[in-house]
């Protein structure tokens, strides 16, 4: 080792204090679940984490039931200012455990501590924080005086960001007056059921929270049950598609936050050392496995090249390894069936004509792992400019005017996000007006906030969530 | 009520000798700013409520909704682009044009939704209301709906509304000239373009209220007025990939259910069908906008 390069610096796994199993969360009890258990691994080395139940089509009854009967006889009849107090502390818990919860995170999902500790986990508990305060204010989200809680509310998270999804989910419900079941995603279970823990630490009325772990047909029961007033889901633009179906015709409420092929464009005049940054932060945040990546990078053609060269250099830079280390940029790729859908999206873009380059990485021997890599010379109608890879892979596209980089951005079925990067000003309002995207990054990318609303357009999904538009969307106007 | 109906049997009131003989109106479909004739070369016979021959209605088709669709899709970026103050002039005049033209709409309500003279003046005034209540809103929308968001970080931080894109509805089926306009008012305060299927008894009323918009400043292909069976329409309008919208409002007699399953293909926006015409309220013309949310860079000085 030379002097340059970082010792390794592993964060330790001594703070946790995990089960061997975790079982349902319902009615405020640990209970059993009549399906198969299953186990999560931690996807850089795939040891076995703690086995999960899994629930069956009786279990999401019982978890339905309770989550009704908790509306009616507690949650729903209690005051917005007791029900924010009650998020007051459930924030102020989630921030007394943090490092617990970041090193738990990463152990599960696969991400660096580096991002569970500064930005998943303290967004987490922002989210509480921000949707306590509107418990007792929710006059003025927007729907006139007295708006209405629907009631209960199933919740359907991914893998990608476990405990944040969930925080989005289960924050702006239980503020409102909505009780949930929520279904964390079968890979990543694990901050999920530290967080029931959570929640009985602050004397949370039993039934207003039902965690149920299991697989899709799990969530498909979940969406499907006849007493669920509200769905909201993240995840695939498939399964959103099913959900939409089978709530057709009922009187669910739907919000969607689905898949995402977001453009970045960068403009002859960007500062370019904050692009390069925000580029590489745009693809490579979580391995890519975020659906506001900016996965379609959009040069101005005459800086093509000099922004190509910095950016391989600044890849160079990145530290890929265990996401236990603090100076680890690159962590897991979350599951094997991931990885295989990275690694043949990323040989089809080469087939079809693009030129994939990665710099020099070794890759550990055990766990799930891509090298970051950036795709050049590929057209508006390749495979990998127009599918979803959801992995730390960044095709590259040129453009010549403003007018071609809009075209070339909504040229997709999906609207969820956007980048621009110019130092004009009146250029990148106006570029930002034309773009089809629910959040548009100017000069920046990848940032989250509750106060923020975030959501696509077209196939993305719709309704948003963070903000008033947030609380809106478990919430309907007073009689 | 409805008077719509596909046998000829009847036939226009006889020629008396001192009477003029009339000019009957041909009825055409409304698409890209243009009253063309169906593709299909299909009418419907229209009879006013004694059972005598009014006019026959173009009977638009699959090609018709397909056309009208992509004259929508070319109009929305410009009508989405004009100022807030422009749209709401343009609607204020459609309200303008409609009060002038208002002993014709009290007629062909009277003829042809059986209406009594009072009852027919009280829509048309309604429906002129509803537009000068919805052109009041182009310029206030952004704001009870639009934000500056304090996120905590150095950013300047914006939530727009702004429009879906282009809606396909299908009006009321009650209240001809008024279900129609509580379906196209709330899309164009935010700058949608419509393709609208009016209610098979409305179809005099409604091609008479495309007169209205064609002489109203509104851009062509904003609104596309497609008179016909809306049963046959409403699936190809529902699976059309490039409309982002369906506002089912007066879809309620039809097979729904399977009008919004065709749209969670594309996951559309959907509005369910409901009774009578649509709300006048300004979560209506928000569930046919997106919210936009931009960040923006502030130095630290």
């Amino acid at each position: 080792m030379t002097f340059l390069e970082y010792a390794p610096a592993p964060e330790s796994t001594a703070i946790l204090n995990l089960r061997d199993e975790y079982r349902l969360f319902i009615g405020g009890e640990w209970v059993a679940g009549s399906g198969t258990p299953f186990a999560s691994v931690s996807p850089s080395t795939e040891r076995q984490i703690a086995t999960f139940a899994s629930a069956d089509e009786g279990d999401v009854d019982a978890a339905v039931r309770a989550a009704r009967s908790a509306f009616r006889q507690t949650w729903g009849r209690m005051s917005g200012r007791d029900r924010g107090k009650y998020l007051f502390r459930i924030a102020r818990i989630l921030q007394e455990r943090a490092r617990e919860l970041a090193v738990a995170e990463s152990l599960d999902n696969g991400k660096p501590i580096k991002e569970t500790r500064d930005a998943d986990i303290p967004l987490v508990a922002q989210w509480f924080f921000h949707c306590a305060g509107w418990a007792d204010k929710l006059d003025h989200v927007g729907l006139g005086a007295n708006p209405q809680p629907h009631g209960v509310a199933a919740q359907i998270i991914p893998w990608n960001f476990p405990l944040l999804m969930l925080a989005w989910k289960v924050a702006p419900a239980l503020a409102a007056g909505n009780t949930v079941v929520l279904k964390p995603a079968e890979t990543t279970p694990l901050t999920a059921m530290l967080f029931a823990e959570i929640c009985e630490q602050a004397g949370l009325p039993a039934g207003v929270v039902n965690l149920i772990t299991g697989a899709g047909e799990t969530g498909a029961a979940l969406v499907r049950h006849p007493d669920v007033d509200k769905v909201a889901f993240t995840g695939s633009t498939a399964v959103g598609r099913e959900i939409a179906k089978a709530i057709a015709g009922t009187d669910k409420k739907l919000t969607l936050e689905l898949g995402g092929k977001g453009a970045n464009i960068v403009f002859d005049d960007a500062p370019l050392d904050q692009a390069i940054e925000g580029i590489v932060n745009g693809i490579f945040f979580n391995q890519g496995q975020v659906c506001c990546a900016g996965s379609r990078l959009l040069v101005q053609e005459n800086v093509h090249d000099t922004v190509m060269d910095r950016l391989k250099e600044r890849m160079s830079t990145l530290r890929l390894g265990d996401p236990l280390d603090k100076n680890t940029d690159v962590g897991a790729i979350n599951s094997t069936e991931q990885l295989e859908r990275i690694t043949r999206l990323v040989a089809q873009g080469v087939a079809e004509g693009g030129e994939a380059w990665s710099p020099a990485c070794e890759l550990p021997a055990e766990g799930y792992w891509f090298a970051p890599t950036v795709v050049t010379g590929v057209e508006a109608s390749s495979t990998i400019a127009r599918e979803e890879i959801f992995g730390p892979v960044l095709s590259v596209l040129t453009f010549r005017t403003p007018d071609e980089a809009i075209a070339k951005a909504n040229n997709t079925p999906y609207g969820l996000s956007a980048g621009i990067w110019s130092d004009k000003g009146s250029r990148v309002l106006a570029v930002a007006d034309k773009l089809r995207a629910g959040v548009v990054w100017t000069n920046t990318f990848n940032k989250f906030d509750p106060a923020s609303p975030f959501g696509g357009y077209k196939e993305s999904g719709y309704g948003r969530e963070g903000g008033v538009q947030g609380m809106q969307a478990y919430l309907k106007a007073g009689k | 009520m409805a008077t719509t109906k596909t046998t000829t049997t009847a036939r226009p009131a006889a020629r008396t000798a001192s009477a003029r003989l009339d000019v009957p109106k041909t009825y055409k479909l409304f698409i890209g700013g243009a009253f063309p004739r169906s593709e299909s070369g299909r009418v419907t016979e229209v009879l006013d409520t004694r059972g005598r021959f009014v006019a026959n209605v173009a009977k638009a088709s699959r090609k018709d909704a397909r056309d009208a669709v992509r004259a929508a899709r070319k109009a929305q970026p410009g009508w989405a682009g004009a100022t807030a103050y422009n749209r709401g002039q343009v609607l204020y005049r459609v309200a303008e044009v409609l009060e002038g033209r208002k002993a014709q709409f009290v007629d062909e309500l009277q003829r042809t939704e059986g209406l009594t003279p009072a009852r027919a003046l009280k829509q048309v005034e309604d429906a002129i209301d509803l537009w000068v209540w919805h052109a009041g809103w182009t310029d206030k929308i952004a704001q009870i709906a639009g934000h500056a968001n304090p996120v905590a970080g150095p950013y300047f931080n914006i939530t727009v509304p702004e429009p879906t894109g282009v809606v396909a509805s299908i009006a009321p089926q009650s209240a001809g000239l008024l279900g129609l306009t509580s379906v196209i008012a709330p899309a164009l305060v935010t700058g949608n373009a419509v393709v609208v299927v009016p209610a098979a008894s409305a179809a005099l009323s409604s091609i008479s209220l495309a007169e209205v918009l064609a002489t109203s400043d509104l851009p062509g292909g904003v609104v596309n007025i497609l008179t016909g069976d809306p049963a046959e329409l409403a699936p190809w309008l529902a699976g059309h990939a490039d409309v982002n919208a369906l506002d089912l409002t007066g879809a309620g007699g039809l097979d729904w259910v399977e009008l919004e399953r065709i749209a969670a293909d594309t996951l559309k926006r959907v509005i369910r069908p409901e009774p009578g015409i649509a709300p006048e309220t300004p979560q209506r013309i928000l569930a046919l906008t997106e919210s936009k949310t931009i960040w923006h860079t502030k130095s630290r000085l």
